[in-house]
């Protein structure tokens, strides 16, 4: 007697996990809202990118032009290709002292893997993920870009 | 019943005295042959064009995707320049394959399927041979489809095919059964074996309502067993990608692989066509008892779009398995059918019986 209880049971357990099954698959069905396929050239206008997006490597510059980059060469040792060069300066400051700062921030795009050490080490959060990701050009030494923009300079913050 | 519906014996007849005034009767016999052949050439070619197109449609919205888009409007011409594609791929002979079966292997499956189209009743009045034992002819000609599957896997001398063949052997023979035992359920409430009175039986209701409870069951368990029979959605294992390659026809190339494909999304159609047919009333529109009115304004819809609604609601039900199921192990497929489904449809079809007997059902 308890088998055939169990023989129904199961039965009825079966078909009830088979429907709980179709209904995820025929709710997808029937909202085609839900596609996350981008029809790509046809949106290119419209196409708005993730946050969190790895396009390429940035520098964000504030609207006085200035960066937060002091030169230190983490992202450099960090990158796994050497995709980064960073050629510094040193300058006098106000006080008379020598000061290290970034002349040249060199990135080349066509070495980088975006696996995105250089923007998680950067002491100084100076590195960010942009979003362009159409990077085809027909001269290779246009992937190699420097990513602070001349006349730029660091960033002070009143020391605590 | 239904007398506002068109009837395509009256176009068919048409034809056939327009013939017979040209030429003497033998001729007109084989023209009317050549001219059938002809027309069920393209509507087989088309069909298993647009099937394709649909399968892969479908699977994609389940799956969040897009499908097919880049080839004409909404990518409908992409099926035909895969079959362009196909069309022009080398055929390449196998050196230790049995270079006569391997070559008769694809056209069995394909007459298999051929044989089995001629019986169904796509209309009013259009059927190609209206059988007195329709039903037992479509199963009986759909199964020989399964002798093309073995010979291929035979006869091509590679392990993956002889498995995928002898799976799909194990399979169809298992569910061949539950596959007849359901269609037998409605045989015995309409009491014939033709399709055309099968059609008519169901002029005032579907079996599918008429015949309660037990009918619903008969539906379930040919939906189940015929998904099967067609080594389809979640019974693919005669063709398992992840093991076996290919299955049966991992060694064919070209157009003879193109032809198992084409026939595997052609039985798809059949069987719907043939659930279609028995449990929802093939071409006849949806009448409810006596409810003249609503009878009649149903009739205003052509029988022939009846027939293809119904059809594919069948594949799409089949499509919807495929695209959701996880496939079975072959000792889980010969329990389910052995241990569940058999006994079912047995006890069913003994209490189906007992209720025609009493007259129970409408």
């Amino acid at each position: 007697m308890n088998s055939i209880v169990e023989y129904f049971t199961d039965l009825f357990k079966g078909l009830s996990s088979l429907w709980a099954g179709m209904r995820v698959t025929g709710k997808y069905f029937i909202s085609p809202g839900a596609i996350v396929t981008q029809q790509y050239p046809e949106n290119r206008k419209t196409l708005k990118m993730e946050d969190r997006f790895k396009g390429e490597i940035i520098m964000p510059h504030d609207e006085n032009n200035q960066h937060a980059c002091t030169g230190c060469g983490i992202c450099e040792m960090n990158c796994p290709n050497g995709s980064i060069e960073i050629i510094t300066d040193r300058i006098p400051n106000a006080e008379g002292k020598l000061e290290r700062v970034i002349d040249k921030h060199i990135y080349h795009l066509s070495m980088c893997t975006f696996c995105g050490l250089c923007v998680k080490t950067c002491p100084s959060n100076a590195l960010a993920f942009g979003q362009k990701f159409e990077h085809a050009v027909f001269d290779r030494s246009k992937l190699t870009k420097v990513l602070n923009q001349p006349g730029s300079s660091i960033k002070k913050e009143a020391k605590k | 019943m239904s007398s506002n519906l068109y009837d395509f014996s009256t176009l068919t007849s048409s034809i056939h005295a327009a013939l017979s005034g040209m030429m003497s009767s033998g001729w007109v016999v084989f023209t009317e042959l050549v001219l059938i052949g002809l027309l069920f050439l393209l509507f087989y070619a088309l069909l298993g064009l647009f099937l394709v197109y649909l399968e892969r449609k479908v699977c994609a919205i389940i799956q969040n995707r897009v499908g097919p888009n880049r080839v004409g409007k909404w990518g409908l011409l992409q099926t035909i320049a895969d079959l362009i594609k196909l069309l022009l791929k080398e055929l390449i002979p196998i050196r230790k394959a049995d270079p006569i079966l391997f070559n008769l292997a694809p056209f069995i499956v394909i007459l298999a399927s051929f044989m089995a189209m001629a019986a169904l009743p796509f209309a009013k009045g259009l059927q190609a041979v209206d059988f007195n034992i329709g039903v037992f002819y479509v199963m009986a000609v759909s199964s020989l489809g399964v002798v093309g599957i073995l010979l291929a896997g035979w006869s091509s001398n590679s392990k993956y095919s002889l498995i995928g063949a002898i799976r799909s052997g194990a399979q169809i023979v298992s569910y061949e059964l539950s596959v007849g035992l359901s269609i037998l359920a409605i045989v015995v409430f309409s009491g014939t074996m033709q399709l055309s009175g099968i059609v008519e039986s169901q002029a005032d209701g579907w079996w599918l309502f008429k015949g309660h409870i037990p009918a619903l069951i008969a539906f379930v368990i040919f939906l189940i067993a015929s998904t099967a029979e067609i080594n389809r959605g979640p019974f693919d294992l005669a063709e398992a990608e992840s093991e076996l390659t290919a299955g049966f026809h991992t060694e064919y190339s070209g157009i003879k692989f193109a032809f198992f494909f084409l026939a595997e999304y052609i039985n798809m159609f059949i069987v719907a066509a043939i659930g279609a047919t028995i449990f929802l009333g093939g071409w006849m529109p949806f009448h409810i008892g006596n409810w003249e009115g609503f009878n009649h304004i149903m009739n205003y819809i052509p029988s022939m779009v009846w027939f293809f609604l119904k059809t594919f609601f069948i594949v799409y039900l089949i499509m919807w398995f495929k695209w959701t199921f996880p496939r079975l192990r072959i000792d889980q497929l010969l329990t389910l059918e052995w241990k569940y489904l058999l006994p079912i449809s047995l006890v069913n079809i003994v209490f189906i019986a007992f209720i025609v007997l009493m007259g129970w059902h409408f």
